[in-house]
C-alpha cells in the first residue's frame, strides 16, 4: 500500500499539451476514479503513473519515492488494461503466476498465490485453459487475478469493464469493490462511465481537456458541481440547464417564465445565468413532490415518456429547452399533455451563463 | 421436405465439384514434381522415349547409385553440395531472421525519422531482379576474393532475404497488441524480457513462416549461385545439377535424382513447421 501524489504533472506530445499541470493527492488505500469524456487525458495520466508514458513535467510520487525515472517494474504496481492484455500463449495459471515467476519466487509460493487468487475470483476450473478459450467476463477476471497475485502497492485500472455487457459490468463492479475492501490497496481507476465512477469511488476526479475540473466524494460532486460541465457529466439523466437572466431575485427565462432564485443565493440583478435542475427535483404535481418550503411551479407540455417501472421519465419543454423530469408513482401520460411541475428550489443550482461556473459559494 | 433434400443434393454436388476442381488443380501443380521423382527411378531410354511412357516398366535406383558413385561413373559430390547448401541456407536464414526481427520490431513499434522512406526503400530493393546484380556481384566478389566461398553466398542471401523478413515480421508484430509488452513490463519484465517472453512467443508462428520463406529462397536459388560458385568448396545443390550436363549429353535421370534429394529437405522442413503456419496467430489474450 502506498500513497500516490501527482505534482504539476504535464504530458506533451511534441508541442501539444495533453495533460496540463495536474495536482492530485491520493491517500493510502483510497479508491480514486478518474472520469471524463473521451480524449481528456485519463489514460495518459494513468500511464504516466504506471511508467508506460514519459512524464514531460512535474513529479509522480508513489509511497515516498519520486518515480519519474523508474521503469514500470520498479514501481510495484499492477494494471488492468481495457483489452485485458492477457498473454495468449500462456494458460490462465501461467498468466496469473507470470509476475511471480519473473520475480524468481519459489514454485510452491507461486502455486499458493495463484490458487488463492483463482479462488477469490472463481477461476479455479479455468486454470489450465488459454485466454482464447475464455469468455469476456472470464478474461476480465483473469486480468484482475493477474493484478492481485502480486500484492502491489497500487492498482491501476483503465476502463476494465468497458468491453463487457451491461449486466456483467454491474456484476464486476461489485466484485471490484469487494476486492478493494478485501485487499485494501490504493486504486486508481479510469472510466468514462459516470455510474461506475459514482458507485466505486471514494473520491472522483473529473477531468476535461487535460485539466482536473473537480475532485470530491461522489456525493460532493453530485450535490455541488463546480460548473455546468460537472453538473451535466455526473448524474443520470444529466442536469437540466435553463438559460435566464436575474430580475428582481428571480430567474427570468427567454419566454418570460420566472422562477425564484434558489434560496441562499444572491446574484446581482441583470446577470445572465443558467439554472440547473436535476430530474429528481422537478416533478409533476400530485406525484410525491419532495417536502420543501421552497417550491416553485411551472407548466410544461410533455413531449415524450420513458416508463422505467418504479418511475417514469418525462421529457417536456420549457422556454424552448428540453427538460427531463421524474414522475414517481407513475400514471400513463400522453404526449402533448400539459402538466404542472413542482421544482424543489433548495436543490437547484445557478451557474454563470458565460463561464459555466457555479455561483454557489 | 423436397426442398430440404434438394438442398442437400445441391450441397453434395457442390462438394464433389470442389473436390474435382481441387484435384485437377493439384495434379497440374504437382505433375512436374511427380515427373521428376518418377524419372529419377527409371532408365534414360524410357525418359527420352517418344511418345512419352506414362506408366514405367521398370524402376531402379541406378541413377542414385551412379550419383553417389565414383567420379568416373557419373558420380557427383552430392554430400559436399548438400553440406554447402545446408550451411549457406541455414546461416543466411538465421541471420535474415535476426535482422528481420530487430528491423520488423522497430518498424512495428517505434517512431523514428525517415521510417516511411526506409520502408519503401527496403521494398524497392526487392524490385531489382537478382540476375541484374550477378555481374556487379561477380566483379566485386572477384576483387575482394570472396567468390566461391560460403561467406559470399551467405552475404548475398541475407541481402536478398532481409527486406522480405523485415516486411513480414513487421506485419506480425503489428498484430501483437502493444499492451501485452506493457503488461509484461508492469509484471516485472525489462523491455528485453518483455520481448522474449511475451511478444516473441506470440509472434512466433509468423516468424517461423518468414524463416521458411527465407530458407526456401536460399535453398532453391540458382541464378546467382551459378555465377558466384565454381568448385565443390561452395557449390550448392541447384548449381550441382549442372554437373549432369556435358558437352554432348544431358544425364536427365541423374539430374532428377539430385533434384529429388533437393526437394526432400525442403518438404520435410515445411511439414515440420506447417503446424505453426496453419495455427497462425491466436490473439485470445485481448478482446476478441
Ligand atoms: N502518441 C500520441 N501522440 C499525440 N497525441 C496523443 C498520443 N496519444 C494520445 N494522444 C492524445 O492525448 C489525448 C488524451 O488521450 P487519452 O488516451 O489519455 O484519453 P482518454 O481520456 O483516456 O480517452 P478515452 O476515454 O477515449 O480512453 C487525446 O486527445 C489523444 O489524441
Ligand atoms: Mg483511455
Amino acid at each position: 500500500m502506498a500513497q500516490v501524489q501527482l505534482k504539476n504533472v504535464v504530458k506533451k506530445y511534441g508541442a501539444v499539451g495533453v495533460v496540463h499541470a495536474i495536482n492530485l493527492d491520493i491517500a493510502e488505500g483510497e479508491f480514486v476514479v478518474l472520469v471524463g469524456p473521451s480524449g481528456c487525458g485519463k489514460s495518459t495520466t494513468l500511464r504516466m503513473v504506471a511508467g508506460l508514458e514519459d512524464i514531460s513535467g512535474g513529479e509522480v510520487i508513489i509511497g515516498d519515492r519520486v518515480v519519474n525515472d523508474l521503469p514500470p517494474r520498479e514501481r510495484n504496481l499492477a494494471m488492468v488494461f481495457q483489452n485485458y492484455a492477457l498473454y495468449p500463449h500462456m494458460t490462465v495459471r501461467e498468466n496469473l503466476g507470470f509476475s511471480l515467476k519473473i520475480a524468481k519466487r519459489p514454485q510452491a509460493e507461486i502455486d499458493r498465490a495463484v490458487d488463492e487468487a483463482a479462488g477469490i475470483l472463481s477461476l479455479t476450473p479455468l486454470l489450465d485453459r488459454k485466454p482464447g478459450a475464455l469468455s469476456g467476463g472470464q478474461r476480465q477476471r483473469v486480468a484482475m487475478g493477474r493484478a492481485i497475485v502480486r500484492h502491489p502497492d497500487v492498482f491501476l485500472f483503465d476502463e476494465p469493464l468497458s468491453n463487457l455487457d451491461a449486466k456483467l459490468r454491474t456484476q464486476m463492479r461489485v466484485e471490484i469493490k469487494k476486492l478493494h475492501q478485501r485487499v485494501g490497496s490504493t486504486v486508481i481507476y479510469v472510466t468514462h462511465d459516470q455510474i461506475e465512477a459514482m458507485t466505486l469511488a471514494d473520491r472522483i476526479v473529473i477531468m476535461r481537456d487535460g485539466h482536473i475540473v473537480q475532485v470530491g466524494t461522489p456525493l460532493e460532486v453530485f450535490e455541488n458541481p463546480v460548473n455546468t460541465f460537472v453538473a451535466t457529466f455526473i448524474g443520470s439523466p444529466p442536469m437540466n440547464l435553463l438559460e435566464g437572466v436575474i430580475r428582481a431575485g428571480q430567474v427570468v427565462l427567454a419566454d418570460g417564465t420566472a422562477i425564484p432564485q434558489p434560496p441562499g443565493l444572491n446574484v446581482a440583478e441583470g446577470r445572465k445565468v443558467q439554472l440547473g435542475i436535476r430530474a429528481d427535483n422537478i416533478m409533476p404535481e400530485g406525484h410525491a413532490l419532495p417536502p420543501t418550503a421552497h417550491m416553485a411551479f411551472v407548466e410544461m407540455p410533455v413531449i415524450l415518456t420513458e416508463p422505467l417501472g418504479t418511475e417514469t421519465l418525462l421529457y417536456a419543454t420549457l422556454s424552448g429547452t428540453e427538460m427531463q423530469a421524474k414522475m414517481l408513482n407513475p400514471r400513463p401520460v400522453s404526449a402533448g399533455e400539459r402538466m404542472r411541475f413542482g421544482i424543489a428550489l433548495d436543490k437547484c443550482h445557478l451557474f454563470d451563463a458565460e463561464t459555466g461556473n457555479s455561483l454557489r459559494g | 421436405m423436397a426442398t430440404a433434400s434438394q438442398h442437400r443434393i445441391r450441397k453434395r454436388a457442390l462438394k464433389v465439384a470442389h473436390f474435382a476442381g481441387l484435384f485437377l488443380a493439384m495434379s497440374i501443380i504437382c505433375l512436374p514434381g511427380l515427373w521428376v521423382v518418377l524419372n529419377s527411378f527409371r532408365p534414360t531410354v524410357e525418359i527420352m522415349a517418344k511418345p512419352p511412357v506414362w506408366i514405367p516398366e521398370s524402376l531402379s535406383l541406378d541413377h542414385y547409385r551412379a550419383m553417389f558413385g565414383g567420379a568416373g561413373e557419373g558420380g557427383v559430390p552430392v554430400l559436399t553440395y548438400f553440406r554447402n547448401s545446408l550451411i549457406i541456407s541455414v546461416t543466411s536464414t538465421v541471420i535474415a531472421l535476426l535482422v528481420g526481427m530487430a528491423g520488423g520490431y522497430a518498424f512495428a513499434r517505434y517512431r523514428f525519422k525517415g521510417k516511411g522512406v526506409m520502408f519503401v526503400a527496403l521494398m524497392a530493393s526487392r524490385a531489382v531482379p537478382g540476375v541484374a546484380l550477378s555481374l556487379p556481384l561477380f566483379i566485386i566478389f572477384g576483387r575482394t576474393g570472396i567468390i566461391d566461398t560460403h561467406f559470399g553466398l551467405i552475404l548475398v542471401y541475407v541481402a536478398m532475404n532481409v527486406p522480405f523478413t523485415i516486411w513480414l515480421i513487421d506485419g506480425f508484430f503489428r498484430q501483437v497488441p502493444k499492451e501485452l509488452a506493457e503488461a509484461a513490463e508492469i509484471d516485472g519484465c525489462t523491455r528485453w524480457q518483455a520481448f522474449w517472453r511475451v511478444e516473441f512467443p506470440v509472434a512466433r508462428s509468423g516468424i517461423a513462416s518468414a524463416g521458411i520463406f527465407a530458407f526456401l529462397t536460399s535453398w532453391n536459388e540458382y541464378a546467382l549461385a551459378s555465377q558466384l560458385t565454381r568448385s565443390a568448396t561452395s557449390k550448392t545443390m541447384p548449381v550441382g545439377l549442372l554437373d549432369f550436363t556435358s558437352q554432348f549429353t544431358l544425364n536427365w535421370g541423374g539430374m532428377c535424382a539430385l533434384a529429388v534429394l533437393m526437394i526432400i529437405p525442403a518438404l520435410v522442413l515445411t511439414f515440420l513447421v506447417q503446424k505453426h503456419l496453419i495455427a497462425g496467430l491466436t490473439f485470445g489474450g485481448v478482446k476478441g
